[in-house]
């Protein structure tokens, strides 16, 4: 054994190797192409080191940091729905589905579930079908409880379009936090759940005193992939609002901003290279969300070994 | 113990919230299928009742085979997810293999390398994904997507497969390797198997952001004869905008597979984030 240690061991290498290659040449690779194209410019058509003019521009030329900022905010908002929303609603069935000798548990998980598998495409279109005034599902559905009054075509107003998109997403993703936090409810052993009841914790107290603390590392990892999956997201707002974010730019997130300057779109040219900027902005930001929460909140958390 | 504690009101209003729920979740995919086997008319009139023998139409169904190439894009995009999944499973799984089984000196800097892509989204590399694919000449090519989406899987197959990979037993490996087998021999015969259920669970997540893609179809394979079936129907929705039975016809076709699909594999997939938890 002490001989076969010490040469080298060529199968970890095979093992390792076409995971690393493909993910290093098509993921880390590009990743790092990209920042790097961000500082260059395409001038006569060819490539210039221009260091971070690109950037310069992207915050200090009017046109592009007003259409930067206002995708930054709709991105925040968009992003601030799900964690108010979303989380606490998945948190919110989670518990009701972990607890004792609930019946049909098996149909409720998989009929929530449901949702997060259909793409894009489809919700898009569902629910603009649905909010649309010509068909009249939504207004009937009101007028059935005597709200009639309160609709409006709530996607194509400007003041409301971006919380309807970002509540149809919620709609759609609301099963990953149900299924996570699921998962982290079931993990709690019997034991710790039955000297609670001994002392006489039951219901809410059990739930807010017992469980909510030992679920907090969850709840955790679900923020951050909230957090990353809603500064990436896109395809949403391209499918129910265009590539322009309409109306009035009113739903354009990060997403639809990058898609837009790289491609062009209408009366605009494509621009890999702002594009790259706004995608390198896009990464730091994802990267500062990360790091915030490894340093920040996780190392606080208290992990529970049973 | 004490089942008299989960007194009867509070297990009422549990199923009520969750009742109301399901109906949230549910009711936007009824109503579409539900109306997509209408005639025009009703689809307008009474959009909330079934089809009845005056009401049933299937026109927007023969409308949706006879216009667009959706046998095609559908063959794309089983093509593109079937190859990427298979792809991620096999690497996935060597590389998970490798972490957990052998101690060497990069091991840990390797495991974090492979979770970086969990959290930073491939998307943020799009441009230069292109340029990439651009200069190799794989633009349209149902190959550049079976890359991305390989590259994209295979940090999470690499992280829950070396947890389940650590938990196969050492001896069963140790009496592999007395009898003679290779590292190899013991990875395929031996570990692969154990840990199916893992792979079941990689599968299904994998497949589900693959088959739904609407960013990389859209930017790399666009041409009419690499288009996906996401990409397609979002096309096709876009034209026939207002043939609202060739429109509620599509998104059910769309819904179906994946909801048959789901039906089949959704307790693989409950009992792999599940796993561990259930003792």
């Amino acid at each position: 054994m002490a001989v076969a240690r010490k040469q080298t061991r060529w199968h970890i290498a095979i093992f390792l190797a076409p995971a690393l290659i493909v993910y290093t040449a098509i993921m880390i690779l590009p990743l790092f192409g990209t920042l790097q194209l961000s500082l260059f410019r395409n001038i006569d058509q060819k490539q210039v080191f221009v260091g971070l003019d690109n950037f310069r521009a992207l915050f200090g030329d009017p046109h592009w940091s007003g259409a930067f900022w206002n995708a930054f905010k709709n991105n925040v908002w968009f992003s601030l729905i799900h964690m108010l929303v979303q989380n606490p609603i998945g948190i919110l069935l989670a518990a009701l589905l972990s607890s004792n000798k609930l019946r049909f548990r098996a149909f409720y998980r998989t009929a929530i579930f449901v949702p997060t598998i259909l793409s894009f495409v489809i919700v898009g279109f569902v629910w603009k079908l649905i909010l649309s005034p010509l068909w009249g599902i939504a207004p009937m559905l009101l007028k059935e409880v005597g709200l009639r009054s309160l609709f409006h075509p709530w996607l194509g107003v400007p003041d409301t379009a971006l919380t309807t998109v970002a509540l149809i997403s919620v709609w759609q993703f609301v099963g990953i936090p149900m299924m996570l936090i699921y998962a982290a409810l079931l993990s709690i052993p019997d034991e710790v759940i039955e000297a609670a009841e001994c002392d006489g914790i039951t219901g809410m107290a059990q739930f807010w005193k017992i469980k909510l603390p030992l679920i907090l590392p969850s709840i955790g990892i679900i923020s951050i992939l909230t957090f990353v999956a809603n500064f990436n997201a896109f395809d949403l707002v391209y499918v129910t609002q265009g590539a322009l974010g309409g109306p009035n730019f009113s739903t354009d997130i990060l997403g639809t901003f990058l898609y837009r300057t790289f491609f062009g779109f209408q009366l605009q040219l494509g621009d890999p290279n702002m594009g790259s900027a706004i995608a390198s902005m896009m990464f730091f930001i994802i990267l500062i969300g990360v790091c915030f929460y490894l340093f920040a909140i996780q190392t606080r958390l208290r992990r529970y070994q049973f | 113990m004490n089942k008299a504690r989960t007194s009867i009101p509070r297990a009422i209003a549990a199923h009520a919230i969750l009742i109301v729920y399901t109906v949230i979740a549910l009711f936007p995919v009824l109503i579409v299928v539900v109306n997509s086997f209408k005639s025009r008319g009703a689809i307008f009139r009474a959009p909330l009742s079934l089809p009845g023998p005056q009401t049933f139409d299937l026109i927007g169904y023969t409308t949706v085979m006879s216009q667009g190439n959706f046998p095609l894009y559908f063959w794309n995009s089983l093509v593109v997810t079937v190859v990427s999944i298979f792809l991620v499973l096999l690497f996935g799984a060597m590389a998970a293999f490798a972490l957990a089984e052998y101690r060497f000196r990069t091991n840990t800097l390797m495991g974090l390398y492979l979770a970086l892509g969990i959290m930073i989204p491939i998307r943020l590399g799009t441009v230069a994904i292109l340029q990439l694919m651009v200069a190799s000449g794989l633009v349209d090519t149902l190959t550049s997507l079976v890359l991305v989406y390989t590259a994209q899987g295979i940090p999470l197959a690499v992280f829950i497969l070396s947890e389940f990979m650590k938990q196969v037993s050492d001896d069963l490996k140790n009496a592999g390797r007395i009898d003679g087998l290779s590292e190899y021999r013991i990875f395929f015969r031996l570990v692969l198997p154990l840990v199916r259920p893992a792979m079941a669970t990689v599968a299904v997540f994998t497949m589900i952001p693959i088959w739904n893609d609407l960013w990389f179809p859209l930017i790399l394979a666009p041409s009419e004869a690499t288009k996906t079936v996401t990409l397609g129907a979002q096309l096709f929705l876009g034209q026939f905008v207002t043939n609202w039975n060739a429109v509620l016809a599509a998104l059910s076709l769309a819904i179906l597979p994946v909801l048959v699909l789901y039906l089949i594999f959704s307790r693989q997939l409950i009992r792999g984030i599940t796993s561990g938890a259930v003792k």
